[in-house]
């Protein structure tokens, strides 16, 4: 165990190293940075005084190391459009986007796992199919296009929920629901296939033949032999949805690390888009570590070679 | 979780045998009848859109901007109505289907081929090459696609075949485990041993023993993430990250629509019909394509 875990975290550091390596390499792949972040109408001279300021004109390697030494630091340079540190406005956005996506993993796993679970033990009723068609919907239906369609509908027609806003709970609603509809839906299903069959397996015939209620054989006998694959799918979606909530949070104007990245994409402010990618992989490559771990805990047969 | 091997059984069952279990399966399914029509008509768009779209999709005139759905003018018909730009939705929409369909195909078959073959690859000779492979695409998996991508384009600046070489990028990942773990399986295999003792090479063995057995994953797993991947395309465009302007894109329709949504809502309405409905169809032949050809993969 403790030596999976040692692997398990050098290989975290190592995959984020890689992560500012691409980030590094991808402005220089691009030709000239300067070129890339300043304006098509910028003069030669503007070109030049950039080069110098972030100190393109030395040698690529010396530059890697003076960009490394600086990520360390969180130091990503200046944003151009807000003329401060890009680091630290990336956080500042950052509670927003764990508000709305930890919102809608909860919510995924609220409702996904108790509808999957109903649905398997009424299989093959008008409510396991009903359930059902709603959740191959749900895995079918863009985010982005669900969310304009509830703004339509909530928001012009009914006038029920606020399109946009940040500052009370009813904001939260429609983006909830808009980033957590396709990882409820997945998760129904696959709730609902483990479960039918873990339901056929013998020690789940025994324990009903020996009159054990229905209750007790679903929630203490199946459950914990079907959460083994849920628990996987629950960590990729969490990490999905932290780095997924992109689309969610431009669409309804949601104060994100999301939307800012997105806007930071079209201003060409590259130090926001290389903080925001650095600091949303470290994220993701962290829940990643954490699931596995938990996986090794839930299930100690599983063995890590 | 990243260390997860498939287990497979061989599957001996003859192509042609697959081919007619197919047929009968399709006849008896609603759904996967469902499925398939959405994707011949989605098919068909993409084919022949020139012929089939009423109206040239970039001829702008506004005065008939924004017109609703049946809008009539000099004997033309705008099914769908029209756009901010007086363009005819419907155009706009069957012609969208061509770059949903060709990102969605190209980035299937560049994926699936790179995965097959490194996945044939890593698991007949196993050893330090199937290490090697197998920690690449852990590597790539680790990687948040979305983001990584946006950045890409950001700075490489948004094409159609960029946004293909990404998502076949990410892809061939999911091909080769899979492959992988169904040539662990076969390579034990007896016809495969005494095919090696016969004194077979391993190029033989490879492509003409072990090949067609891995086929019926590699059309289960890209007939199910096809409708992602139309997703995934049409999320870039509705950024402004994808193909860009003039071509038509369905993620790009409903982009522009966006701003007109409190006056106009067809413009979003129909484009987002029209991904809905297309992800709905493949996912319906993914689930049908598994159910019959690898009832294993259920659970994924």
């Amino acid at each position: 165990m403790y030596g999976f875990l040692v692997r398990r975290l050098i290989q975290s550091v190592i995959l984020l190293k890689c992560v500012l390596v691409f980030v590094f390499l991808l402005l220089h792949l691009s030709g000239d940075p300067a070129r890339v972040m300043l304006p098509d109408d910028a003069t030669e001279e503007d070109i030049a005084q950039l080069r110098n300021e972030m100190g393109l004109d030395k040698p690529l390697f010396t530059q890697y190391v003076i960009y490394f030494k600086g990520a360390l630091r969180g130091d990503f340079g200046e944003s151009f459009g807000h003329g401060e540190s890009a680091f630290k406005i990336v956080l500042e956005h950052m509670p927003a986007t764990i508000q709305l996506a930890s919102a809608a993993f909860i919510f995924s796993i609220i409702i996904g796992l108790p509808i999957g679970c109903i649905a398997a033990i009424k299989e093959n009723t008008f409510y396991d199919q009903g359930v059902m068609a709603i959740a191959v919907l749900g895995q079918a239906i863009p985010d982005f296009w669900l969310g304009l369609m509830m703004i339509l509908f909530f928001s012009v027609h009914l006038q029920w929920l606020p399109p946009f806003g940040y500052d009370q709970w009813v904001h939260l609603i429609m983006p909830m629901f808009t980033a957590a509809m396709f990882h409820t839906a997945r998760l129904a299903r696959l709730m609902r296939s483990e479960m039918l069959e873990v339901l056929r397996q013998d020690y789940i015939v025994t324990a009903r033949s020996k009159g054990v209620s229905e209750f007790s054989v679903v929630f203490s006998h199946a459950m914990k032999n079907s959460s083994i694959p849920i628990v996987t799918v629950l960590g990729i979606d969490l990490a999905l949805t932290l780095g997924g909530t992109v689309i969610t949070e431009t669409v309804f104007a949601w104060p994100g690390v999301g939307r800012l990245t997105v806007e930071a994409i079209h201003e060409r402010d590259f130090p926001i888009v290389q903080a925001a990618v650095f600091l949303l992989a470290s994220i993701f490559v962290m829940v990643n570590l954490i699931v596995d771990i938990l996986y090794v805990y839930l299930d100690p047969r599983i063995e890590y070679k | 979780m990243n260390e997860k091997v498939l287990e497979t059984e061989v599957d001996d069952e003859m192509p042609s045998n697959k081919g007619s279990r197919l047929l009968e399966s399709l006849k008896t399914n609603p759904f996967a009848i469902v499925g398939v029509s959405i994707l011949l008509v989605v098919l068909i768009c993409a084919l022949f859109s020139p012929w089939l779209a009423p109206i040239d999709p970039h001829e702008q005139i506004l005065n008939r901007a924004m017109k609703p759905p049946m809008y009539e003018q000099d004997g033309k018909v705008f099914y769908l109505g029209t756009d901010h730009l007086g363009r005819d939705l419907l155009s706009r929409v069957i012609y969208g289907a061509r770059v949903s369909l060709i990102v969605g195909i190209s980035a299937t078959v560049i994926a699936g081929s790179i995965g097959l073959f490194l996945g044939l690859i890593s698991g007949y000779y196993g050893g330090i090459t199937d290490y090697i492979l197998m920690r690449m695409v852990d590597f790539v998996l680790s990687f948040p696609f979305i983001l990584l991508a946006l950045a890409t384009i950001a700075i490489l600046h948004p094409s159609l075949w960029l946004i293909v070489v990404l998502i076949a990028f990410r892809q061939w990942t999911i091909y080769a485990r899979i492959v992988r773990g169904n040539v662990l399986a076969i390579r034990e295999s007896e016809y495969v041993t005494s095919t090696r003792a016969s004194g077979g090479s391993n190029f033989r063995i490879i492509f003409k023993h072990i090949l067609p057995n891995v086929l019926s994953p590699i059309i289960v797993i890209a007939s199910l993430y096809l409708g992602r991947l139309i997703v995934i395309e049409s999320g870039l465009s509705f950024l402004g990250l994808g193909v860009p302007p003039p071509t038509p894109t369905w993620g790009g329709l409903l982009a522009e629509g966006r701003s007109y949504l409190y006056v106009s809502w067809w413009i979003v309405t129909f484009p987002g019909l029209a991904i809905t409905i297309t992800v709905l169809g493949a996912n319906l032949v993914g689930d049908w394509l598994r159910n019959v050809l690898d009832p294993r993969l259920r659970a994924r």
